[in-house]
């Protein structure tokens, strides 16, 4: 196992056509699991191969522990991957292609043995290993692909949207497994997805990319709760983050932002005082489980808004009910057990200190959170690409 | 597609479809019908009867007679076809590879020009070539016929290989690569072995380009080192003598035998080698 | 601090994989650059010489191209080369989209029927030329079968008539080539989305309408194919003329290939053998440049 540093990694194929990759910084410890993730397009999946030596980088360096792998080719780099089609080799058996890549670094047949019945056991693949790939289930191929990487005990495993052919059952189950697997083995391990629920759950440092620029680094928890602009807030989180393009005024010395829900008013203190927000276009984005039914003892606390219901979806856990504010749809994330019927008036209320605000030109981030959340927060948050 | 009726009923339409079908059968048929009972008559019998009467005495002399005459010649075939086919696909399959596998700049340009190659007319080189190969003395050889069913078979091999490796993911040879293993190794253990469909059809389209041309053999080649087409083409078309339209015949089936023989064998990669090098080419 | 960056030099090993691709292309490179282009090329300046039995490098400008234009021989080859082109496409195609269509209504032994329809593509220009030399024989070919079997007025001597003898040639393309183009139909007509076909009939619609005004115009690309490919195939028709007619009787059953050969290589024109060679190629560019272009386009559509 190693730690994996990116210095200013750049990557361009050719003057002239756009930076694929652009001063990529970052760095995670050994037995770290950080994801990379973003829309396709954002150049995750090209950092992975850089990684990888699969392909050249036109700029910085990639360490792998003390050493400078940038110039080496993938077989020095002792890197193993995990492919999102599997990539396993069809002609060959399950052993044979666990088998493939300890053959080519000469290891004694004796210890191939014993390596491919420690991987296979883990897996619990060995009544597989005769088999040919074309002959297993996608969640059986994708063990062997796991075990094939696992066999070479390299320094660093990658993984390249691994579980996006499995079925919504099976990712589920595998994405479970996986989180196990990385406890016990405390490998190093980048895994790149486009799914923001595997870089929630699996990811111990989240690597959110765009255009080939990482536009925040930190972990599941930074992110989700304090997004660095509004493409990161709006990415992660399912359903995603309301976001409700208004204007700042100020009322009696404080900042507030002037919600209509068409049947009623409310205005929502900002917990920033920042002068230079004041009659600023901004966009407040609030989560929709920020958003909850007005209850009798914190109503006089917290500010609270009428507004009818236009649209209910149960999912079972929640009902997500959905409202118009500033004639934006909004979603709020409710109880199952609260069934309201269309037309119904809720009373909503949000708790001002969450909100985040945004500005509405840039997406950048506005001020600061509520001063007991940044103290915890953001004196750690990496910041990148603030331009 | 096929037609939607679950059970098609015996309409007057499927009785008028069956007929045209049938009759095109045998219309197909004819020509290697007379061709069979020709080659099987004695030149007197094929005065008498006709196109499609049966042999009053069935006889080989024109097999007989057509062998002694095509017998080297039909020989000259197989030492020119064989190596040809076998080089042209192997250096087909190693270009595939690149074109596919391995792209770098300029690759793809390379594989444009070379696929010009497909609809060449090879008229246009027909003069240089003959140069060439009298410069490097295999003018009138078979040999010189090998190089030149190589060189101008490239295209069509390439085309193949390359159209059947792009359909193989990538990830494939990256991941071999991860696993330490190089160039060729990747080739020999992972490509090579899902290759066998796309070799069928390589070997068994150049099988047939090469024994059935004519063009190269007529231009390229003299006297003893002609291939069986030339040949065939020389003796039907001799104005001296009787003709014994037996012979034409039976010479005419042995030239067409071996290439009629890998279509009733393999006719599926033959099928598949037509359309894939004509739709895609 | 410890972490300096050591940047590691490409072993010999790793120099050599880089390259080996590049090197196992390069001879195919060559092959194409020279056999391909550079032959092409020569070719092209020969056809600006006054080349006979050897080349010369004599430069005589356009003459070989105006001594091919005032050249009867080579007027009666084009206008073959027009009218056998034509008729070869045309009733190919017909024949072949007519089997392919009839082929593709659940059709018993459809695999043996296809097997037939496509044999005489496996066969060499020449053996078909021997065969259909001798069916269309006057005198002993399908001329007296045909008399034989009762139609007493019936003449078959196109073989030896001038103005008919390349509509023999066109008989025995046809008969080879119609199921090559049934073929590739077929797997068109295989590829066809089913649903389409449904919707047209709920709309009711005949089959032979959903056929000729759904399904045919979606197999557009399959079509252009084709149509190409024969026309490739018609341009280069060189084997079949040699065997059937040998461009007889006299020159009428010329094509431009067969004009070409015998120029070069019979009678010792090499110059003018040229020039008509790079007409030929002019051909196949015209229309090959338009349908890669047309290709081309509708991939980037996609």
């Amino acid at each position: 196992m190693a730690t994996l540093e990116l210095r200013n990694v750049n990557k361009t194929y050719g003057a002239g056509l756009p930076d694929t990759l652009k001063n990529i910084e970052l760095s995670i410890k050994e037995g770290e699991f950080l994801i990379l993730v973003g829309p396709s397009g954002c150049g995750k999946s090209t950092l992975m191969n850089c990684i990888a030596g699969l392909e050249n980088i036109t700029g910085g360096a990639i360490m792998i522990g003390d050493q400078d792998v940038s110039g080496m080719s993938p077989k020095d780099r002792d890197i193993a991957m995990v492919f999102q089609s599997y990539a396993l080799y069809p002609t060959m058996s399950v052993r044979e292609n666990i088998e493939f890549g300890l053959k080519i670094r000469k290891m004694p047949q004796a210890d191939i043995d014993a390596e491919v019945a420690r991987v296979a056991k883990l897996l619990q693949i060995e009544h597989l290993l005769n088999r040919k790939p074309g002959q297993l289930s996608g969640g059986q191929q994708q063990r062997v692909a796991m075990g094939r990487a696992l066999a070479r005990r390299p320094k660093i495993y990658l993984f390249d949207e691994p579980l996006s052919n499995l079925d919504a059952k099976l990712r589920v189950e595998m994405r479970t497994e996986m989180k196990l697997m990385h406890q016990r083995l405390k490998t190093t391990t980048v895994y790149v997805t486009h799914d923001q629920i595997e870089a929630m759950t699996l990811g111990d440092k989240v690597a959110v990319m765009k255009d080939g620029i990482i536009q925040q680094f930190g972990t599941p928890k930074q992110i989700y709760n304090d997004p660095a602009n509004l493409f990161v807030a709006s990415f992660i989180g399912s359903p995603p983050m309301n976001f409700i393009p208004l204007r700042l005024q100020r009322k009696d010395g404080r900042l507030v932002a002037l919600l209509d829900s068409g049947q009623a008013r409310c205005e929502l203190p900002m917990s920033m005082n920042d002068a230079g927000l004041e009659d600023r276009e901004v966009i407040l984005g609030l989560r929709p489980e920020q958003i909850v039914l007005a209850s009798g003892d914190a109503a006089g606390l917290l500010p609270t808004i009428r507004a009818e219901v236009q649209v209910t979806e149960p999912t079972g856990p929640d009902t997500l009910v959905f409202v118009t504010l500033n004639e934006s749809k909004v979603c709020c994330r409710l109880a199952p057990d609260i069934a309201p019927a269309v037309g119904e008036t809720l009373t909503l209320q949000f708790d001002p200190a969450k909100v985040l605000l945004f500005d509405a030109k840039t997406g950048e981030r506005l001020g600061v959170l509520a001063p007991s959340q940044s103290v915890e927060n953001m004196g750690n948050v990496t910041r990148l690409n603030r331009n | 597609m096929t037609s939607l009726a679950n059970k098609p009923a015996l309409s007057l339409s499927r009785v008028a479809i069956y007929a045209v079908l049938i009759i095109a059968v045998l219309l197909y048929l004819v020509p290697l019908v007379v061709m069979l009972l020709t080659s099987f008559k004695s030149p007197e019998d094929i005065g008498s009867g006709n196109l499609l009467s049966w042999p009053t005495e069935v006889t080989a002399i024109g097999w007989i007679k057509a062998w002694a005459t095509v017998k080297g010649y039909f020989w000259n075939s197989f030492l020119i076809t064989v190596p040809a086919v076998l080089i042209s696909t192997t250096i087909g399959a190693l270009n595939g590879y690149v074109l596919s596998m391995w792209r770098f700049r300029g690759s793809q340009l390379f594989f444009g020009l070379l696929l010009f190659g497909c609809f060449l007319p090879f008229q246009t080189v027909l003069l240089p070539a003959s140069f060439t190969l009298g410069k490097m003395g295999l003018a009138n050889t078979t040999t010189g016929l090998v190089f030149i069913h190589v060189v101008y078979g490239l295209a069509f091999t390439t085309l193949f290989f390359r159209n059947y490796y792009v359909s193989i993911p990538e990830a494939l040879v990256k991941a071999a690569r991860l696993d330490g293993a190089g160039f060729f190794t990747i080739f020999r253990r992972i490509i090579l072995p899902m290759s066998t469909p796309i070799i069928m059809v390589c070997l068994i389209w150049q099988f047939t380009q090469i024994w059935n041309d004519f063009l190269f053999g007529v231009v390229f080649s003299s006297g003893d080192s002609q291939p069986i087409t030339v040949a065939l083409n020389n003796l039907v078309n001799t104005s001296t003598g009787a003709k014994e339209y037996n012979v034409d015949m039976a010479a005419a089936m042995i030239a067409g035998l071996p290439t009629l023989l890998v279509y009733v064998v393999a006719g599926k990669y033959f099928v598949r080698g037509l359309t894939a090098g004509a739709v895609k080419g | 601090m410890s972490s300096v960056a050591v940047f590691s030099k490409a072993s010999p090993f790793d120099a050599l994989q880089r390259w080996l691709p590049k090197l196992v292309l390069a001879p195919s490179m060559f092959i194409v650059l020279v056999g391909f282009y550079g032959y092409i090329l020569w070719t092209f300046v020969l056809s600006f010489t006054n080349s006979t039995f050897l080349p010369t490098y004599k430069f005589v400008g356009l003459a070989q191209y105006a001594r091919l234009f005032d050249n009867d021989r080579w007027w009666v080859a084009s206008k073959n080369l027009a009218v056998f082109g034509g008729m070869f496409i045309g009733i190919s195609m017909v024949v072949g989209v007519l089997l392919a269509v009839f082929l593709d209504q659940r059709i018993r032994r459809e695999g043996f029927i296809r097997t037939i329809y496509l044999y005489p593509m496996a066969l060499s220009m020449i053996v078909t030329g021997t065969a259909w030399k001798w069916l269309l024989n006057p005198g002993m070919g399908l001329d007296k079968l045909l008399r034989d079997w009762g139609w007493e007025g019936f003449r078959l001597d196109w073989l030896i008539d001038p103005d008919r003898v390349v509509y023999c040639l066109v008989i025995a393309a046809v008969w080879q080539a119609s199921g090559f183009i049934m073929a590739m139909f077929l797997a068109g007509l295989r590829g066809v989305d089913q649903s389409i076909i449904r919707a047209a009939q709920i709309d009711g619609a005949s089959m032979p309408k959903i056929y000729w005004k759904v399904v045919l115009p979606s197999l557009r690309p399959v079509f252009f194919s084709a149509v190409m490919i024969l026309a490739h195939i018609a341009i280069k028709s060189f084997d079949l003329v040699a065997a059937m007619t040998a461009g007889g009787p006299g020159y009428s059953s010329d094509l431009p290939a067969m004009f070409m050969y015998s120029f070069t290589f019979s009678r010792g024109q090499m110059g003018m053998g040229s020039a008509s060679a790079i007409l030929m190629l002019g051909a196949i560019l015209a229309i090959l440049v338009p349908y890669l272009y047309s290709e081309l386009r509708a991939k980037r559509n996609d």
